[in-house]
């Protein structure tokens, strides 16, 4: 038996910053010690503290060990592990406090959460089949092939009051009986892990981490419908998504798991993979399916939906990675416990990709109906630098814009869109005081612009002038008449493009217009950029009272605009300067600021 | 795998290499001093006997940690054991073959080995 486990996150963050080599460093070190047959050394999915990655946690005695690197590795198996002295000065901080060694669930970050499709992140070996069934892996499927009709398995999806995680919130209940309803002789069960929000990783990370439970809720979709194919459409730049997949898959067929007359019931289920190769509205369904027959990723109008008509023209049922993360939880616990977390409407618990401007940066799941306020300053442990908050950006670029007003409102599907955003698939970034909402729209409108797939007007073109309004206002060139052409704008766009990345292209630019409009004003009419973002609109100044003349700011900068003589008050050449910001960082006497 | 009893099977026998995964999985501990004056004494051997024992018994959810000198060198290898809503037993002068029964009777079957605690020695 092994006395300790040390699991280390091979997740997408921490192999980034070098987990890989600390996994090595440290069997190499257990092993010089003596102590490999004593210790085992497990390489897991997310934890969810990205920003203190690599992560390193030592069990039995639960010691969160925080930016490991290689040379700390020696330090931890010989004082601890060796000795059974744990590191203090390399855990993380929040778990010590004077001599005592805090549980993980004491924290802030973690005591908030609730943690269900994220269950087994961070805990198993994501790409050890064994270690899955071992927290329970493939009951589900077991007891729904074995004790359960297709119906009663619907009609528990239905109670649990599941909704669909990719961003939408269709009750994912309903979407399997409409697919099941529909008569064929080929239906698909598909998997939406095309995840393409700027700065949203919840799907990655279910995926890197616990790679099964996305093949064990599919297949029991599978069997409810009569289904036999499964489909994971996946994006190419995950690669240890894709490779934990590759070997879920494998693992999975060789046990039986997938393949012929599985558990002895007759059911037939494979599933393959689909790698996407990049494009944004290849998320949207239509264009997901599109693309897996081989076709360029472009949307179909609906109806008919997928459920009637999907892939290969065959009814079919698309749910995201999140959502297939939770389905085998649902049937071992009962739909009463999951209807039990949650707010009214939305049900169960959503995970977010917090980032932005946040100490926490990383990946947390809470109950439904947790407030914005808890998440920005408990469980993201506040805004750096003292800043104040002014945003959270919800949905990607088809969310909006939460303003401090709202904070205090429960996080659930209708309540985010009664604030004017979304809750999308799950990207959330915190905005404080230095961000410009203008340039903020701008950017998310960019991105649109760039990855609308063109096949409608609508959206082509809709979005390129939408942002060409923008970039006037930002450049102090806007007119408040161009306030109300984007209201009509938006509004045409949002109720005549094809496909939801059209439909949903505005609300960045409509949610901070709601919330900021002061913003916009003052953009156009005093030609100012209030966050002194917007370069266009912000100069550089040099405070002569405070300037000592120490030439530092003169000697950084990169086209040679300042000027003056050895300790006395130096000048910007405004028509010179670039605005890079170069000398304020320079500047040690806080002489030079930006109006 | 076509059966449920299978995977059941699987299951189980994988939960007893998975070790503790989580802070709340621990329902108990067995701590042992492993200073150099332990270690000299045999903790080792001792930490070894624990563990097969756990394992032969199926207590999964017992953690086995170590820890430094506990300050009572005389009596080493010395262990301490942690269990819910129980006082807390030091076991002194310890042996592989005491440490098997110590699981045996105390973690596995709840009644402390009374003959090889501290209070006993002295």
């Amino acid at each position: 038996m092994y006395r300790s486990t040390v699991l280390i996150c091979g997740g997408t963050g921490c192999t980034s910053s070098g987990s890989e080599k600390i996994v090595a460093a440290m069997k190499n070190e257990l092993a010089r010690v003596g102590l490999e047959k004593e210790v085992r050394v497990i390489k897991t999915g997310c934890f969810g503290l990205c920003a203190l990655g690599p992560i390193m946690v030592v069990y039995p005695e639960g010691a969160f060990y925080a930016r490991m690197t290689e040379d700390h590795v020696k330090e931890v198996v010989e004082e601890h592990l060796l000795k059974g002295r744990i590191v203090k000065h390399l855990l993380y901080s929040e778990t010590v406090e004077g001599d005592t060694v805090k549980s993980l669930d004491e924290t802030p970050f973690y005591g908030k959460q609730n943690r269900v499709a994220l269950r087994n992140c961070g805990v198993i070996d994501p790409e050890n089949i064994k270690e899955y069934i071992a927290r329970d892996g493939y009951q589900a499927l077991a007891k729904v092939l074995t004790s359960m009709t297709p119906d009663d398995v619907i009609q528990v999806m239905t109670d649990s009051g599941l909704r669909g995680r990719g961003g939408a919130g269709f009750p994912t209940g309903r979407k399997w009986m409409f697919a099941k309803a529909n008569e064929a002789d080929q239906k698909y069960v598909c998997c939406n892990a095309d995840e393409g929000d700027p700065g949203a990783f919840m799907d990655r990370s279910i995926l890197e981490g616990d790679p099964h439970v996305v093949l064990e809720g599919m297949t029991i979709a599978g069997y409810c419908i009569g289904a036999s194919q499964g489909y994971i459409y996946v994006r190419a730049e995950y690669p240890i998504a894709v490779k934990r997949l590759q070997i879920a898959i494998r693992q999975a067929r060789e046990m039986g798991l997938l393949g012929k007359n599985i558990f002895g019931s007759g059911f037939d289920f494979d599933i393959d993979l689909r790698l996407g190769a990049g494009a944004f509205v290849c998320g949207e369904e239509t264009a997901l399916m599109t693309s897996i027959e081989g076709h360029r990723g472009e949307p179909r109008p609906r109806p008919p939906f997928p459920a009637l008509k999907g892939l290969f023209g065959k009814p079919t049922i698309l749910n995201n990675v999140e959502t297939w993360a939770n389905v085998p939880r649902i049937i071992l616990n009962g739909a009463g416990w999951f209807a039990s977390m949650g707010t009214e409407k939305s049900k169960g618990t959503k995970v977010f990709a917090l980032g932005g401007k946040i100490h926490n940066t990383g990946l947390v799941e809470i109950p439904m109906g947790t407030t914005m306020r808890e998440i920005v300053e408990e469980i993201g442990g506040g805004i750096p630098g003292g800043k104040a908050f002014k945003a959270a950006q919800t949905g990607g670029p088809s969310g909006g814009c939460i303003a401090a007003n709202n904070l205090d409102v429960p996080i659930d599907y209708d309540n985010l869109i009664a604030a004017g955003s979304m809750m999308g698939s799950g990207g959330l970034i915190v905005m404080d005081e230095d961000t410009c909402m203008v340039d903020i729209a701008k950017f998310f409108l960019e991105f649109t612009v760039d990855e609308s797939c063109g096949k409608c007007t609508p959206c082509r073109i809709g979005t390129k002038r939408l942002y060409e309004i923008l970039d006037r206002i930002t450049k102090g060139e806007g007119t408040l008449e161009d306030l109300d052409r984007i209201e009509e704008l938006a509004n045409y766009l949002k109720s005549n493009a094809l496909c939801a990345l059209g439909q949903t292209a505005p609300n960045p630019v409509l949610s901070t217009l709601r919330n900021f409009r002061d913003e916009y004003i003052a953009h156009i009419v005093e030609k100012r950029c209030p966050a002194g973002v917007c370069k266009s609109l912000v100069h550089y100044e040099i405070l002569p009272d405070k300037c000592k003349g120490c030439t530092l700011c003169a000697k950084n900068c990169p086209v040679g605009a300042i000027t003056g003589n050895v300790k006395q008050p130096h000048v910007i050449d405004i028509k010179a300067c670039i605005k890079c910001g170069a000398c304020i960082e320079k500047c040690r006497f806080g002489a030079i600021v930006k109006k | 795998m076509k059966t449920i009893a299978e995977l059941n099977a699987l299951r189980d026998e994988m939960q007893s290499q998975m070790g503790i995964r989580h802070d709340k999985e621990a329902h108990g501990r067995i701590v042992v001093a492993m200073g150099t004056c332990g270690i000299a004494a045999g903790a080792r051997e001792v930490v070894g006997a624990f563990a097969d024992a756990l394992d032969e018994n199926k207590l999964y959810d017992i953690a086995l940690i170590q820890t430094g000198c506990m300050g009572i060198c005389q009596y080493e290898p010395v262990a301490e054991v942690f269990l819910p809503n129980q006082e807390k037993v030091t076991y002194v002068r310890l042996t592989p073959d005491k440490a098997r029964r110590i699981v045996a009777e105390h973690l596995a079957g709840g009644t402390p080995v009374a003959e090889y605690t501290i209070s006993a020695a002295k």
